[in-house]
């Protein structure tokens, strides 16, 4: 089983949206590593024919009644929110400039 | 009255309601004790004085007007601060979530609120409980009660930590790997993990939502089975939550007899790593067990030695998709909107400078089990894992009534030491993880201190999902043979704080 690079963290991190440091990206992949060795033995088990567990009930599709309910108020679900406009989220441009 | 603070939660609650002593004074004497120790052992991260206070009094004002008071009412308790809570402040250990204040309380806050127990505050935490140390806190570390420069276990060591320092009888914890039980160990405190879905997770922020489950931490077993009986039950809110009635785990909690019962000794869990001291209290223990009436056993469980390594892609794999809704965008931390920057930028500089190492560690490792060309070998593998462990569980059951084992392999070690070493902090949860595999219910209570370190060593017992009164039985028992084996409690012999 291969370990992981420097250059694979960087990926990875820029995947899961976290802007890291380059001595932080060292430091990560240096440890990584070490993780990722210890925990690839579970590969003993890839080939055997055994069931995945995903979860320890045997539940599907949990539903309430669709009735209306009191829920949040629109100033309630926006008192936490950095920023908000006229009750909506204010966020940072999204789109591209062109 | 300095002694109210010693009063278990049991006692605490008659004594409100025979009237010796008001819910108010209770409040009162817990809220002096935060104020006296919690420098040193930084087991809050918030007290609401007010609200307990007000929450006394409106138990006091039950019982003048006569009304029927509910088991633990007046009872103080502290909170995780991973359980939302209206009003008040929930930061989960991060500074993501600095000054967040929730709009709505979690199911369990919900049910203690109703049961008129008295929620003193917010307790230390793991950053998002990632972690076996509390060190992983954005606020500081909490000292362990029975050596200040020790942990006090983790992700709970708040909870638990502030159970032995006798500033609250009740706590809330939550046990994704071990987080209640390992934090119960090392402070000599009890702690159960309840049949994953027991407990509802609503409110709960969630880390790996398989895994992650609720549950009470103690002094004494019985207090933990009021406290479970209090929070247990069917929430229509969370999907997950199991639709059936709680065992009786109060009534077991004081039956006494363990006369008959069969016990299997985990054969895994034990050899290199593991303290002389801790062995040397288990073995006792299970001699105890003996003369109690029990028929204790070996059993094997030849999965569990990839239990720790199977939990290290699961649960990091759910929190990188769990984590993804910190995203600057809705509530908590936000960094660097400067009007030049978009939305994507924000959001990973915002998650950069909210999140602390551990987390991001565990958000990258779970981005990789999950991408494409290692999916199969190891999410996948991990997930096989997971059934073998069921299957060993399974058949161990099919012998005997419960398990046990050591809950942790070591006593509490000195903040610090494994502070850089993620692998070495890892091995604390060894003996903890496959029941949150599995999702069966598992307690930890207190069985001695090593002879080496004079520091608290905590038995586990693993019950069958859906039978978290045997753990009571078995606890409720032990515990009382062992208080009067010692002619008091552990706690006792804890240096004054």
């Amino acid at each position: 089983m291969p370990g992981i690079t420097r250059e694979e963290v960087a990926h990875l991190a820029r995947l899961s949206r976290l802007e890291l440091q380059a001595e932080e990206l060292d430091h990560f992949a240096e440890q990584l590593d070490v993780i990722i060795g210890a925990v690839a033995r579970v590969s003993e088990v890839a080939g055997q024919d055994v069931p995945p567990t995903s979860h320890p009930l045997p539940l599907s599709n949990v539903m309430r009644a669709d009735e209306v309910r009191q829920s949040l108020t629109p100033e309630q679900a926006l008192s936490g929110a950095p920023a908000s406009e006229d009750q909506r989220f204010r966020v940072p441009q999204i789109l591209g400039e062109d | 009255m300095t002694e109210l603070i010693k009063y278990t939660a049991a006692e605490t609650a008659s004594a409100i309601a025979n009237g010796e002593v008001s819910a108010v004074e209770v409040a009162q004497a817990h809220l002096d004790r935060i104020d006296a120790v919690d420098k040193k052992v930084n087991a809050f991260l918030h007290v609401d004085t007010e609200g307990a206070l007000a929450a006394a009094r409106k138990v006091d004002d039950k019982r003048a007007k006569g009304e029927r008071l509910s088991p633990l009412a007046g009872v103080p308790l502290a909170l995780k601060d991973v359980f939302t809570t209206r009003g008040i402040p929930t930061t989960c250990g991060s500074k993501m979530l600095e000054g967040w204040i929730p709009p709505y309380d979690a199911t369990l806050t919900r049910r203690l609120k109703d049961a008129d127990v008295v929620i003193l505050g917010k307790t230390n935490m793991d950053e998002f409980a990632m972690g076996s140390s509390t060190e992983n806190s954005a606020y500081g570390p909490t000292g362990n009660p029975w050596d200040l420069t020790r942990i006090p276990g983790g992700s709970g060591g708040g909870s638990a930590a502030a159970l032995a320092a006798f500033e609250a009888p009740l706590a809330i914890g939550t046990d994704t790997g071990g987080s209640i039980r390992q934090p119960g160990a090392v402070t000599g405190t009890v702690g159960v993990k309840p049949t994953y879905g027991a407990v509802s997770r609503y409110g709960l922020v969630a880390f790996s939502s398989s895994l992650d489950q609720g549950g009470p931490c103690a002094r004494t077993v019985l207090d933990a089975a009021l406290l479970h009986e209090a929070i247990a039950g069917h929430d229509p809110l969370d999907s997950t939550s199991i639709d059936a009635p709680v065992p009786a785990v109060v009534e077991a909690a004081k039956m006494r007899d363990i006369r008959g019962m069969r016990i299997g000794i985990v054969k895994e869990f034990a050899g290199e790593g593991y303290q002389a001291g801790v062995m040397q209290r288990f073995n006792e223990t299970v001699e105890l067990l003996r003369e109690l009436g029990a028929e204790v056993v070996e059993v094997s469980c030849p999965s569990f030695t990839l239990a720790l390594p199977a939990y290290y892609l699961i649960a990091p794999s759910e929190c990188s998709s769990n984590l993804a809704r910190f995203d600057a965008m809705r509530y908590g931390l936000r960094v660097g909107d400067d009007g030049t920057r978009s939305a994507e930028q924000v959001t990973a500089l915002t998650r950069e400078a909210g999140f602390g190492d551990e987390v991001k560690r565990r958000i990258i490792l779970g981005t990789y089990a999950l991408s494409s060309g290692y999916y199969d070998a190891y999410y996948g593998s991990a997930q096989k894992v997971r059934t073998l462990i069921s299957r060993d569980f399974d058949a161990a059951f099919a012998g005997v009534d419960v398990l046990i084992s050591p809950t942790t392999p070591t006593t509490a070690f000195p903040i610090g030491e494994r502070a850089d070493d993620p692998m070495a902090m890892y091995l604390a949860d060894l003996c903890t993880i496959p029941s949150n595999l599995a999702g069966n219910a598992a307690m930890s209570l207190p069985c001695g201190l090593a002879p080496e370190d004079n520091l608290p060593v905590g038995l586990q017992i693993i019950a069958p999902a859906m039978a978290d009164d045997r753990l009571y039985r078995v606890g409720g028992t032990v515990e009382a043979a062992l208080n009067d084996k010692w002619g008091h409690t552990l706690l006792e012999e804890a240096p004054a704080l």
